[in-house]
C-alpha cells in the first residue's frame, strides 16, 4: 500500500443566478400563494457587482481569508468589499449571462431554448472565456424564437427563463408524466451540470492539465439525475466528465447528504492510496433548489436576498507529491450506524477519536471546519449560527474532557474555529470552503494540520432516522522542512 | 419556528387538546427559544406560519430548565444533554420561561 494521497489542487466557484431564486424550492411552493411574494423577492435581488463585494464571497474565492471576515464589521451585505475582484486566488465568481451561455453549452436534449439576441449575447460571453472550449460554441445554436418559446411555456410544461426580469427564453420538460423529467427537475440537474463542468474545468486549468490526463471523476453534488424507473441514478459525474471533455476518465456519483464532500474525499483518496487511478477528480456542482431557501427571513429584515449563487467545489486527488497536504486516510473519522445520534457521541466519533488516533487533541490541531454556512442567511431565519453552534459544542466538549477551562471557551472558538463564509448550498457548505485557505497556509508554513469534518441530516429523506457524518484530518505534508 | 412544526403542533393540539399538550424546546440561544415559546403561547409574532393570530396558550418548557432535571434519568441526561448544559445558560431560560409561563397562566 502506498503513502496517503494528496490534495493537489483545488477550485471553488460562485455562480450569480438571481433570476433563478423564483425557482428554488421555498419560493416555486410559496410565489404562486401570494401575489406580493414575486415583485417582493425581486426587489431584494442583488446585482452582480454587489454580490462580488459580498465579504462572504470574497472568502470563499480566496481573497480575503476567514480571519479578515471574524473581524469585518457587521452586517456584512451593508459593508462591501471595495475593489472586490469576480477572480480569486482559489475561483471565481461568475455572472448570470455567461452562465446561461454553459447552461446552454451543457444541454444536449434541447432542454433550453434561449432567444437568437440572447443567444448572441451569450455566444460573445463564451467567446473567449477561459473556461469555454470550442464544443460549447456549436452547442449554443442559432437560437428559438420568441413564439415558439412562448407557446412551449403555455402549452407544454416548459418554465420561463428570464435575464434581469426579461423573459429571454425557456426550459423544457422531457415527459408529460413522469415527474423526475418535469422542467423544474431537468433545469436543476442541469444547473448542476452546467456548474460542475465550470469548476472542474477550472480545477484542470489551475492544475495545469490536460481534460485528457483526468482519469476519475467522483460528484458530490446535491440532484436526483434519472427518470421515473430510475430516480436520482447518476451519473452526473460521467456528464461532467463529458462536458469537459475528459475522454479518457469515467466516474459516479457519491451521495450523503450535506457530508458528501467529505465522504466523496475519502472515497476518491482511498482509490488513488490504492493505485486504482493516478488521479481523481472530486466536485460537487451547484444546487437550485437552495436558491432563496431563507428568503422570508430576509425579506422580513428588509436586507437582500443571500442565496442568490450557486456554489461549486472541486478538487484534484493524486499520489502524494511531496509537497500538497495530505488526506490522512488512516485515521477518517467515522460516524457508525451504532454510534447513536446523541450530539457528543457524533462528535467523539468525528473529532476526538480521529485526533487521538494521530496523537492530537481537541486544543493541538490548529484548525477544525465543520459545516461553514455563513450565518448571515441563516440567522435571519431563526435557523441559528450553524458553524458558531458547533464550535461551541466542540468547546464544551473540550470543557468536559479536562482539555479546556469553562473561560477558555470562546478563545478556543476564536482559535480552531472560524466564521461561516459558504453560500447554503447544502453540501458546499460541508467543510471544504476551507481546504483551499488551509493549504495555502500550509505552504506558508502557517498551519500544520485541519480536521475536515461534516455531519448530514439522513432523516430529511424519511428512510432512517440516523444522523451522519465523517471527517478527515488534511496535513501539512511532511516533505515540507519546517518554514519551507 | 418554521412553518412545518407550526403546523404540526397545531394539529397535535387539535388532536389531543390543547390542555393535555407540553412542549419541550430545545434550542440553544435564549433569543431563538424565546420566539418559540411565544409562538406556541400567544401566536407567530412573526405572522408568517400557521400559528399566526391563533393563541394556543400551551405550557412551553425547555429540556434543560435546572428545576426538570430531576425527571431524567441521570444517564440519559448526561448521554443527551450533557454537553449542551455546558454552553447554555440553562438558568436564564427558566426564568425567562418561567415568566412567560406565569403572564400567560
Amino acid at each position: 500500500m502506498s503513502a496517503n494521497p494528496v490534495v493537489k489542487q483545488y477550485a471553488y466557484l460562485l455562480v450569480h443566478t438571481s433570476d433563478f431564486v423564483r425557482y428554488g424550492s421555498k419560493p416555486i411552493r410559496e410565489i404562486p400563494k401570494s401575489q406580493e411574494l414575486g415583485p417582493a423577492i425581486t426587489a431584494h435581488l442583488r446585482n452582480f457587482a454587489q454580490v462580488v463585494a459580498y465579504p462572504p464571497n470574497q472568502v470563499f474565492i480566496g481573497n480575503l481569508h476567514p480571519e479578515d471576515l471574524a473581524a469585518w464589521p457587521e452586517p456584512w451585505w451593508q459593508h462591501p468589499v471595495e475593489q472586490a475582484s469576480p477572480v480569486g486566488k482559489y475561483g471565481e465568481i461568475v455572472d448570470q449571462e455567461t452562465f446561461y451561455g454553459y447552461l446552454k453549452a451543457a444541454d444536449g436534449f434541447d432542454l433550453v431554448y434561449l432567444t437568437p439576441g440572447f443567444t448572441a449575447r451569450v455566444r460573445e460571453r463564451l467567446q473567449g472565456h477561459h473556461l469555454s472550449i470550442p464544443e460549447d460554441m456549436d452547442n449554443l445554436g442559432p437560437g428559438v424564437e420568441m413564439d415558439k418559446i412562448k407557446h412551449a411555456i403555455e402549452a407544454e410544461g416548459s418554465l420561463p427563463l428570464f435575464h434581469q426580469d426579461e423573459l429571454i427564453g425557456s426550459f423544457q420538460r422531457h415527459h408529460d408524466e413522469d415527474a423526475s423529467l418535469s422542467a423544474h427537475v431537468l433545469m436543476e440537474n442541469l444547473m448542476t451540470k452546467a456548474s460542475g463542468a465550470m469548476v472542474v474545468r477550472l480545477l484542470l486549468e489551475r492544475a495545469g492539465m490536460t481534460p485528457e490526463q483526468g482519469r476519475y471523476l467522483i460528484s458530490c453534488s446535491e440532484e436526483a439525475v434519472g427518470d421515473r424507473y430510475n430516480r436520482g441514478g447518476g451519473s452526473m459525474a460521467k456528464a461532467v466528465g463529458d462536458m469537459c471533455r475528459m475522454v479518457n476518465s469515467t466516474g459516479a456519483d457519491t451521495k450523503a447528504f450535506c457530508a458528501g464532500p467529505i465522504y466523496a474525499l475519502v472515497h476518491g483518496g482511498g482509490l488513488v492510496k490504492a493505485e486504482v487511478f493516478e488521479n481523481l477528480v472530486v466536485f460537487g456542482g451547484g444546487c437550485l433548489a437552495k436558491l432563496g431557501m431563507k428568503y422570508s427571513g430576509h425579506l422580513k429584515h428588509d436586507m437582500p436576498i443571500l442565496e442568490d449563487v450557486l456554489g461549486g467545489i472541486a478538487f484534484l486527488l493524486t499520489p502524494d507529491d511531496g509537497v500538497s497536504p495530505v488526506l490522512r486516510l488512516d485515521a477518517v473519522g467515522l460516524h457508525t450506524v451504532g454510534a447513536g445520534s446523541s450530539q457528543q457521541e457524533i462528535l467523539k466519533t468525528l473529532a476526538v477519536i480521529p485526533l487521538e488516533k494521530l496523537g492530537l487533541g481537541l486544543t493541538t490541531v490548529d484548525k477544525i471546519s465543520t459545516e461553514l454556512h455563513n450565518p448571515e442567511v441563516t440567522v435571519p431565519q431563526g435557523s441559528g449560527n450553524v458553524p458558531l453552534n458547533n464550535y461551541k459544542l466542540l468547546a464544551a466538549l473540550a470543557i468536559m474532557r479536562g482539555e479546556i477551562k469553562r473561560e477558555e471557551l470562546n478563545e478556543f472558538i476564536a482559535t480552531r474555529g472560524m466564521p461561516g463564509f459558504s453560500p447554503t448550498q447544502g453540501h458546499v457548505p460541508a467543510a471544504v470552503p476551507y481546504l483551499g485557505h488551509a493549504a495555502e497556509a500550509m505552504a506558508q508554513g502557517r498551519m500544520n494540520t485541519a480536521l475536515l469534518m461534516a455531519k448530514g441530516s439522513l432523516f430529511l429523506g424519511r428512510m432512517s432516522q440516523l444522523s451522519d457524518g465523517m471527517s478527515v484530518l488534511l496535513e501539512r505534508n511532511p516533505a515540507r522542512k519546517a518554514g519551507s | 419556528m418554521d412553518a412545518e412544526n407550526q403546523s404540526t403542533i397545531m394539529r397535535l393540539a387539535e388532536e389531543y387538546g390543547r390542555e393535555n399538550l407540553m412542549v419541550f424546546l430545545g434550542a440553544t440561544d435564549v433569543e431563538g427559544v424565546e420566539i418559540s415559546a411565544e409562538t406556541l403561547i400567544a401566536g407567530d409574532p412573526s405572522f408568517a406560519g400557521p400559528l399566526a393570530g391563533v393563541q394556543l396558550g400551551l405550557q412551553v418548557y425547555h429540556i434543560l430548565e435546572p428545576s426538570l432535571k430531576r425527571y431524567i434519568p441521570p444517564e440519559v441526561y448526561q448521554e443527551r444533554l450533557g454537553i449542551f448544559e455546558v454552553i447554555v445558560d440553562a438558568q436564564r431560560i427558566e426564568d425567562s420561561l418561567s415568566k412567560m409561563r406565569n403572564q400567560a397562566a
